[in-house]
């Protein structure tokens, strides 16, 4: 490890959070009034947008048309001011159609829909400025933006990002974490039935501690989504009182 | 030109009545609303383990035993009968395609239109072939739901001579369910400007029409100029729309109205300042409770 002590021996991390302790979670609901639904989400200094169209007609290629259920169309994009170093292209690059496509992926599962036959439900996240943990604070934001638009979803989808440093679980990692040679773990989940919607890991990890960092993840998403929930509930009374019915 | 530039602040609502929190009938998508099978599933909602769950996030409407939840903001959901406003996207064979604010676009089918000439005539294939001349892309009409499809398509009418192409004026676009379902949605305003609240949200302003040629079919538009005085109301009209619908205050000829009315002491541009929205919204509410009781 490169000089720097991830997780301290009083059990302190970089930013000072314990190892199993969250970063602030903010969020609000309906940010856009030409969009269906949009939200605005940040998890620490992870700040992202999720605006969702739909569901509509099929736009552009008519030919991935499903008879039977919505296609979801997700398109993940990083400001050019996001990051430490200024990015070229916001999006289209490997990185984010890689992202896009599991974004598409943990929306099918949650989405029902079988609901919409022939139409189009579109997803737009843009990270506005990324401090780890991005695939997570898009999946949460998006969350809120589908639910904002009125569209059909078993549960919430909640994301975490864990990492694994000295035999503890870690949640949440931020970037330096991220960067600091961690094996992380990102997951998304329908917190209620405990389901996994999505689980991706593309580091070095010994099989023995995968379960122990999945638990980790899960009660971390299970924590993300109280959060989710509050901020929905608000967004409901604010919203059904002034309809005065 | 003076521009009027402020920071960003909190936006806040009109009238927080305090009783109306802490409700009991609104779910998100997850809560179990019941888990007595004795009930029948409706929209928004699913059944997970016997348990009947919400699939979106809105309040808890119950009909015998019937359990449906109505999301605070969703796209259009056609039924019979429904006064529209939509947008030509597409000419095909033998219909229209109209954009309504629904979740697939609605369909206009060339024998389920008024065709100049009166009501008996025979549509032929020379028909067919000069259909954009009656409606091309980009259109905007008037019409009435005549059925749904099975898959939640519309299929939309203007066999009235009420319906038809939409000419000059203006169209404002708010929440389907900012609409109050009325006899008619066609008003003359006393104003003097009319207005079509189409049932999808879209609301459509414009002058009120003289004697009308009857012939035309509902396919006649008017190019004739449109005075001042008809413009400055037609514009007053739209910012007062938008102030009502960004306090959520139901639409409908008489709330529509009296906002006109509350907005007159103000400027047409500065019905949009969110302070004087709020006076105007504030004095249109006090109006209504006053009629109604």
């Amino acid at each position: 490890m490169a000089g720097l002590e991830l997780l301290s021996d009083q059990g302190y991390r970089l930013d000072g959070r314990k190892a199993t302790e969250l970063r602030k979670v903010q969020a609000r609901m309906g940010v856009f009034a030409q969009a269906d639904g949009s939200a605005y989400l940040e998890q620490g200094n992870t700040k992202a947008l999720a605006v969702v169209y739909g569901p509509h007609e099929m736009r552009g290629s008519r030919g991935r048309t499903l008879h039977d259920r919505a296609l979801i169309n997700c398109q993940y994009s990083m400001a050019t001011f996001s990051t430490a170093e200024r990015k070229r292209r916001p999006h289209g690059d490997r990185k984010s159609t890689e992202m896009s496509l599991h974004l598409k992926q943990t929306f099918e599962a949650a989405v029902m829909t079988q609901l919409y036959p022939r139409s189009q439900i579109d997803i737009y996240v843009k990270i506005l400025q990324s401090d780890g943990g991005n695939y997570s604070t898009c999946v949460n934001a998006a969350t809120l933006a589908v639910i904002d638009a009125g569209i059909p979803m078993r549960d919430y989808v909640c994301a975490c990002t864990v990492g694994f440093v000295d035999e503890t679980p870690l949640a949440d990692l931020c970037y330096a974490e991220e960067s600091g040679g961690v094996s992380s773990l990102a997951l998304a989940l329908l917190p209620r039935g405990g389901q996994i919607a999505l689980l991706q890991m593309d580091a070095r990890l010994h099989q023995d501690h995968l379960e122990t960092l999945i638990e980790a993840a899960m009660t971390a998403c299970k924590g993300v989504s109280k959060v989710l929930d509050e901020v929905v509930r608000q967004h409901l009374q604010e919203g059904s009182v002034l309809t005065g019915e | 030109m003076a521009v009027d530039m402020r920071l960003p602040t909190i936006r806040k609502t009109v009238s927080l009545s305090v009783d109306a929190f802490d409700r009991k009938d609104l779910v998100v998508p997850g809560d179990v609303i019941t888990s007595d099978t004795g009930f029948m599933r409706g929209h928004g909602t699913y059944v997970d383990e016997d348990n009947l769950t919400a699939s979106v996030a809105g309040e808890v409407q119950r009909v015998d035993k019937l359990i449906c939840v109505r999301p605070l903001k969703t796209r259009f959901n056609g039924e019979v009968g429904d006064v529209v406003v939509g947008r030509i996207t597409e000419v095909q064979q033998k219909r229209w395609k109209v954009e309504t604010n629904s979740r697939l676009d609605s369909v206009l089918l060339l024998s389920s239109v008024n065709l100049p000439g009166g009501e008996l005539r025979r549509r032929s294939a020379e028909d067919e072939l000069t259909m954009r001349e009656y409606l091309q892309e980009g259109d905007l009409i008037s019409a009435e739901v005549q059925s749904v499809f099975s898959d939640g398509a519309l299929s939309l009418h203007t066999r009235s001579l009420k319906y038809g192409k939409l000419g000059q004026g203006v169209l404002v676009q708010l929440s389907p369910s900012l609409i109050k379902r009325q006899k008619t949605h066609f008003h003359n305003l006393p104003c003097g400007a009319s207005i079509i609240l189409g049932n999808n949200g879209f609301v459509w302003l414009y002058p009120t029409p003289g004697q009308q040629e009857e012939e035309a079919g509902g396919f006649y538009t008017s190019l004739e100029p449109v005075s001042l005085s008809d413009r400055e109301v037609i514009s007053r009209l739209r910012n007062c729309l938008l102030a009502l619908s960004a306090h959520k205050v139901l639409l409908y000829d008489t709330s529509v109205l009296y906002c006109y009315e509350s907005s007159l002491q103000h400027q047409v541009k500065d019905i949009l300042k969110p302070e004087v929205m709020e006076e105007i919204v504030m004095l249109t509410q006090q109006k209504l409770l006053e009629q109604e009781g």
